[in-house]
């Protein structure tokens, strides 16, 4: 067991739910989902020390009663430790924890993934939206257990809706890298980038 | 002399002349292909072996991959196609100038393969017109030199007065290229996977 969970629960005391260590070796600890902002900071601090995010993921069960768990792999390069600190869901409820990207900057893609797959969403992330799928990308989160394995649409309409994607539309100014040299790009590039465009899907016939 | 310059069609079969002159265009067609490689997976890894010294492509007139599409022949999709690539492949396959012919290489760039599912397109036809389709998971080089070999025989049967063969051809008004009972049709699961069923 990481000495870390007697550091959580002298601090945080009730916010911390059970703790287990894993088959490989790791320690899973669960956390309310209203203090884990509050723990995370605990844990980035130099006196845990927690410098590396290395995952953040999430689960669904089959089981439609159980929570949705939010799951982050914490790791300490200094002090050559890991940690999960795991946080509960209600399915029926608003899915939606905090942000960790505050702390760890490194995170901000790994929650928009997460945001992606399973629709979770993450309070005071920097700019969340689709990652994997394209953002006019129409038929859910994929990696939620009521997602249907080939999707909701009819092949047609699939291809159709990514036909008219625009392939161009996924990248907003500050990603580029050529937003130095914006006032020297063509006056439609600029156009577009100003517009913010992501892409519009046109409706059916 | 005079009788074979004579450009009267019999019974619309092209005239020697025109005969002679096929031969000479798709002689030159066939053995001088330059390809748009198009690899997205492991595909790509044979097609990079082909293209190599042990199997070697240029020998078929192929030495010059053409990473533009502005001067390629023929487009080889290497690998699967998600969605998210289907309108990248389709503007490709747009500049690329006539005549061009398309090469769809392996299981999932030809049927979508093992991967059935929400994220992948099932045949890169429902996206472009296609020539040749190379099976295998992924074909060996042979599989594609084969492949390429078919293509060239193809190329060999055209006629300079089928007009119709290097016409472009976009997308219609709905936005697609087959009519989407079509693509339904050809998307649908096969082998294995009529086994499984769309939950929920």
């Amino acid at each position: 067991m990481n000495p870390t969970v007697e550091a959580l629960r002298a601090t945080f005391g009730d916010a911390i739910g059970r703790a287990l260590v894993a088959r490989d070796g790791e320690t899973i600890v669960y956390v309310r989902p209203e203090t884990l902002a509050e723990i995370m900071a605990f844990l980035r601090a130099p006196a845990q020390d927690y410098d590396y995010v290395v995952d953040v993921t999430a689960v669904e069960y089959r089981d439609r009663e159980r929570p949705l768990e939010v799951v982050y792999f914490l790791r300490s390069l200094r002090r050559r430790t890991d940690l999960r600190i795991k946080v509960e869901l209600d399915p029926t409820g608003p899915l939606a924890v905090d942000s960790i990207v505050p702390l760890w900057r490194g995170a901000e893609w790994l929650e928009r993934e997460v945001f992606d797959m399973f629709g979770i969403t993450f309070r005071g992330h920097p700019d969340l939206r689709r990652i994997l799928m394209w953002e006019t990308y129409a038929e859910g989160h994929p990696l939620r257990k009521d997602f249907p394995l080939r999707g909701r649409f009819s092949r047609a309409e699939q291809v159709r809706q990514a036909l008219n994607a625009n392939p161009e539309a996924h990248y907003s100014l500050d990603e580029l890298a050529i937003a130095d040299a914006y006032r020297d790009l063509p006056a439609d590039m600029r156009e577009r980038l100003e517009r913010g465009e992501r892409g519009k899907v046109p409706g059916p016939e | 002399m005079k009788q074979v310059l004579e450009t009267k069609d019999v019974a619309g079969s092209p005239n020697w002349l025109l005969a002679k002159l096929d031969d000479l265009v798709n002689w030159s067609r066939a053995n001088s292909l330059w390809p748009m490689p198009f690899g997205t997976a492991c595909c790509a890894i044979e097609f990079m072996a082909t293209a190599a010294s042990r199997f070697d492509f240029a020998r078929f007139g192929m030495e010059r991959q053409a990473f533009s599409p502005r001067q390629a022949d023929v487009l080889i999709c290497a690998g699967r196609l998600p969605f998210k690539l289907a309108p990248v492949i389709r503007r490709i396959y747009d500049q690329m100038p006539q005549p061009k012919w398309v090469i769809s290489m392996g299981a999932c760039a030809s049927t979508g393969g093992i991967f059935d599912n929400y994220a992948m397109v099932q045949g890169i036809d429902t996206v472009v017109p296609v020539d040749v389709y190379v099976p295998g998971c992924p074909p060996r080089p042979e599989g594609l030199l084969y492949g390429v070999l078919l293509l060239h025989k193809k190329i060999k049967g055209e006629s300079l007065g089928q007009r119709s063969l290097r016409e472009e051809q976009p997308l219609d008004h709905t936005g697609l290229r087959l009519p989407p009972e079509t693509i339904d049709e050809i998307s649908e699961p096969f082998g294995n996977s009529v086994h499984q069923f769309r939950s929920a």
